[in-house]
């Protein structure tokens, strides 16, 4: 091969590297076999309490639901698994695909007109809505975000807004109600609002009215969801909301230690010139036979470069398909049921606890997750759990201060009645 | 491609068949709670179908796809190498697929270990020590790393720089990146050898200039043979110098970005370090900076104290980038194959995939015209393909689109932009002498069929699932989801 190319060595090919940074002496561990590797790698992995040997009873964000064996066996195939984007869609068609049919069931779920390929997640999901609000509100200059919004996500657009010297407001004081909120800040100014439902502390509520006085200020409602629970609750589009974003990961994707997960993003036909990510849409070839096609691409950074309603290419294409075939295996009875299944069992947890001397059931309407008061702090509690196999509810203590000793639990189908029993006696336990 | 894969393959609204179920669910096993009376909904319009059904259309879909594990799928800036096996029978392990983001770390000290450990590794491969891993995707870390320079410039109280310097021949990223950081794009040309234009780059270099982002080697495959001096003159004026990961392919483990002046890098951990690429991510993009920078990095960042892992707050972090602590699951994949090459073997990725790309080029050059001939590549080259659209009326579309008819995925077409009728190709390590002659041969066979007999090239591809597709239908009458046909018909009328 060198006699080909016509050097001698392989270190010529590097000759215009300049030569006191060649070949530097690297700091790593040496190779490993693969057998040694795996054996690495398992002894690592076993230091991490995980939901196949805990019972968990945490979300905040990030939930332990049934993965259906359908999802792991076709997203692992090859084709779909080691492609890239469908830049040639002559041979692409899997992919292409499966991400409109993946875009088709979001807009179902979500009641919107269109959605996008993914984004990495509902945190840059929520920061991109952002943006794409004040793009599409001329008068608008500022958002504002509910206290109820998933703190990560609140993190993120500030730090995405910030070099555009875009305020975000509304989160100053954690304990506000959504309409105090709104007197405070809502104006003809606001281009976008965002509020999550169900919020953060899992209460779930009636938005219509909140939507009209949104709308007559000429902002865009942008609702933050959760899909699992629009398996039985209406559908963001329902009640006026002009941009929906949520975390992916409960359709079909592990916990995996915080990600990859995938940004739900999705919006009234109107705004699409403005949103950013990928977008796959129906067309015909040559012969006038179906086929999909990236689309609008006038809106993305390849061609449009600084004038790019985003800068994102790589997105999360994977796990839009295992949201994709979650979806289809479940079909619309079965994310019913996973979803009733999720709301029965919360609703006898709270019960339970409600009941438990020292704790008390702060969040009055929720699907699978509310607020516990707690006769101690939450991280000795969760200590004492972990020595019985259970994984408690999340330490509200640094995000929402104002909550006294406050556990966020949440129950999924994953949760037997055994595994819930077992975590009220030892909350009561440890409660004494 | 298969007569399978040649079947048109239908929706699964359109095979949706009431009634039917593809899922298996317990009953509730605790005392019922009335659901609530008001907010339901019934409209939720999912098809419904059969296991079964979910299982062939899915295998069926797939058998539509082309992918590395099948052959070489030379896309330039890409890097599509094979990803080995090993990767994914980590990523399977219970204490890290199913341990749960928001777990106290004092409970997951296992998946802490490894982020920490990876942040070392990056550190060290790239002689950058102030490691986050948290960036989902390369375009995100150069998000993160323009922010951090910004930062720096803030912290010093310099305020007055509102500029990026970007070469012509930049991914689209960069400077749609620098215009969401808030910053005014600067371009700078490339010379006649593939580097950036130094008098260029003097004109517009500033104290207005907050940085310079480049990729080196850049997007002509080629290095960058003013590189101590561009960061010099950059340096110089203030700027910080970001370095655009996406080709650290060529020369990882030969050289180290630090040691030749950049301050912020990002590495593409599905390029570069094996994360399969799901048919457009997930990746990973985590940065590497100077030592001094570490204080800016995103939070939290992971640090070791005694002999326990911790989350840790940088003292004037930009914030949080996502969700959570990044793509947990590709930095597994990353450091098993780090850890799997070793100190020993991490340079001959690189040196096999310059090596590689050099030898195909010298395959076709007779034929194809290379865009700096007298220079060496790194571990991709470039073509252009202006003659062969003058001579015989071949656009580079229509040579990529012979080379699926020979069975292979075709390279990267008209990028980068400074390159008329542009074809990039990278093949990477994990090409075989024997494939590279193959893929060699069928493409030497392209450029004869090109003067023999155009019409093959400009109806090319033959035999796929579609032929070439109407992107401006697409455009104009977008249809983005699945509408019943009655609806489909009202809108067409």
């Amino acid at each position: 091969m060198l006699k080909t190319i016509g050097v001698e060595s392989v270190d010529n090919l590097f000759d215009d590297v300049p030569e006191d940074a060649q070949y530097p002496e690297l700091n790593l561990p040496a190779a490993l076999s693969e057998m040694d590797m795996l054996r690495t790698l398992r002894g690592m992995a076993a230091r991490d309490a995980n939901a196949s040997e805990y019972a968990y009873f945490l979300g905040a964000g990030a939930y332990n639901h049934f993965i259906p064996a359908t999802v792991p066996h076709l997203i692992f195939r090859a084709e779909f698994f080691t492609s890239y984007t469908p830049y040639q869609p002559e041979i692409s068609q899997g992919t292409l695909q499966t991400i409109f049919e993946y875009q088709s069931m979001i807009c179902d779920l979500t009641g919107m007109d269109v959605a996008n390929a993914s984004h990495y997640d509902a945190a840059t999901a929520a920061a991109e809505a952002a943006v794409m609000a004040i793009n599409s509100v001329k008068s608008g200059n500022k958002i504002i975000v509910a206290p109820s919004v998933h703190p990560h996500y609140r993190a993120t657009m500030r730090t995405y807004l910030e070099g555009q010297h875009i305020p975000i407001v509304g989160d100053e004081d954690l304990s506000a109600t959504l309409d105090a909120v709104l007197d405070k800040h809502l104006d003809n100014q606001t281009a976008g609002v965002l509020i999550a439902n169900p919020d953060f502390l899992g209460n779930i509520r009636d938005l219509h009215a909140i939507a009209e006085r949104v709308h007559a200020a000429g902002a865009l409602l942008i609702i933050s969801t959760y899909p699992i629970a629009l398996g039985m609750y209406q559908a963001p589009g329902d009640y006026g909301a002009d941009i929906v974003i949520g975390e992916g990961q409960s359709l079909g994707n592990a916990l995996g230690f915080g990600g990859p997960y995938l940004g739900i993003f999705a919006c009234k036909e109107k705004y699409v010139r403005r949103m950013a990510g990928r977008l796959v849409g129906q067309t015909v070839d040559k012969q006038g036979r179906r086929g999909f096609v990236l689309t609008l691409q006038a809106r993305e950074q390849h061609i449009r470069r600084e004038k790019a309603t985003s800068n994102i290419c790589t997105n999360e294409a994977l796990n839009a398909l295992a949201a994709c075939v979650y979806m289809a295996t479940m079909g619309k009875q079965g994310l019913r049921q996973v979803a009733e299944l999720c709301y029965q069992k919360a609703h006898y947890t709270a019960r339970a606890i409600g009941k438990l001397y020292g704790y008390r059931v702060l969040t009055d309407s929720f699907f699978n997750e509310f607020v516990v008061e707690c006769p101690k702090s939450v991280k000795e509690i969760n200590r004492a759990l972990y020595q019985r196999k259970i994984i408690g509810g999340y330490d509200l203590k640094e995000e929402y201060p104002y909550l006294k000793n406050a556990m966020l639990v949440a129950v999924t189908e994953m949760n037997s009645r055994e595994q819930i029993d077992q975590f009220i006696q030892a909350l009561s336990e440890v409660g004494q | 491609m298969s007569i399978v894969a040649n079947k048109p393959e239908p929706l699964l609204y359109e095979i949706s068949n009431p009634g039917t179920i593809g899922y298996s669910l317990p009953e509730s096993d605790v005392p019922a709670t009335p659901l609530p009376t008001s907010l339901l909904r019934d409209n939720l319009n999912l098809p419904e179908v059969s296991e079964v059904d979910v299982v062939r259309h899915f295998t069926r879909l797939s058998q539509k796809n082309y992918c590395v594990d099948l052959g070489i799928y030379p896309l330039g800036s890409c890097t599509m190498k094979y990803n080995p096996k090993v990767n994914e029978e980590a990523i399977r392990l219970p204490g890290f697929a199913q341990a749960h983001p928001m777990q106290p770390a004092e409970t997951a000290q296992g998946a802490l270990q490894l982020m920490y450990e990876l942040q070392q590794y990056l550190g060290e491969i790239s002689g950058l020590p102030a490691v986050t891993l948290q960036p989902a995707a390369g375009a995100q870390g150069e998000l993160v790393g323009i922010l951090i320079i910004r930062a720096y410039h803030i912290a010093r109280g310099d305020t007055a720089r509102c500029e990026v310097l970007i070469p012509d021949s930049a991914h689209g990223t960069n400077p749609a990146t620098s215009a969401m950081a808030g910053y005014k794009v600067v371009e700078v040309k490339s010379d006649a050898r593939g580097n950036m234009d130094l008098n260029d780059l003097r004109a517009k270099v500033s104290n207005k200039t907050a940085g310079i982002m480049f990729t080196n080697p850049n997007t002509l495959g080629l290095f960058e043979e003013h590189v101590r001096e561009v960061n010099k003159i950059v340096h110089d004026a203030g700027g910080l110098v970001y370095g655009d990961g996406a080709n650290l392919n060529a020369i990882v483990g030969i050289a180290r970005p630090g040691d030749l002046g950049f301050d912020v890098i990002h590495s593409n951990l599905h390029k570069t370090f094996s994360v399969p690429h799901g048919g457009g991510g997930p990746g990973a993009g985590p940065v590497m900076a100077r030592a001094d920078l570490a204080q800016f990095l995103p939070t939290p960042i992971v640090a070791k104290q005694g002999d326990q892992y911790v989350w840790h707050v940088p003292e004037h972090t930009i914030g949080r980038i996502k969700s959570f602590w990044g793509n947990f699951l590709a930095l597994v994949r990353a450091y098993t194959y780090i850890r799997s090459y070793g100190k020993e073997h991490l340079r001959e990725i690189a040196e096999n995939a310059v090596l590689n790309a050099n030898y195909l080029l010298a395959l076709i050059r007779h034929v194809y015209d290379p865009q700096v001939p007298e220079r060496i590549s790194k571990h991709e080259f470039v073509l252009n393909g202006t003659r062969f659209k003058k001579e015989y009326g071949v656009s580079t579309l229509d040579v990529a689109k012979r080379i699926i008819d020979y069975g292979f995925y075709p390279p990267t077409i008209y990028f980068p932009l400074i390159v008329p009728e542009c074809l990039m190709i990278e093949p990477t390590e994990t090409q075989s002498k024997a494939s590279l002659n193959e893929f060699a041969n069928a493409l030497l066979k392209i450029a004869e069929e090109a003067r023999t007999n155009p019409q093959l090239l400009h109806d090319a591809p033959h035999d796929t699932p579609v032929s070439r597709l109407d992107d401006v239908r697409a455009a104009r009458e977008p249809l983005l989801h699945y509408k019943p046909p009655e609806a489909e018909k009202e809108m067409a009328a």
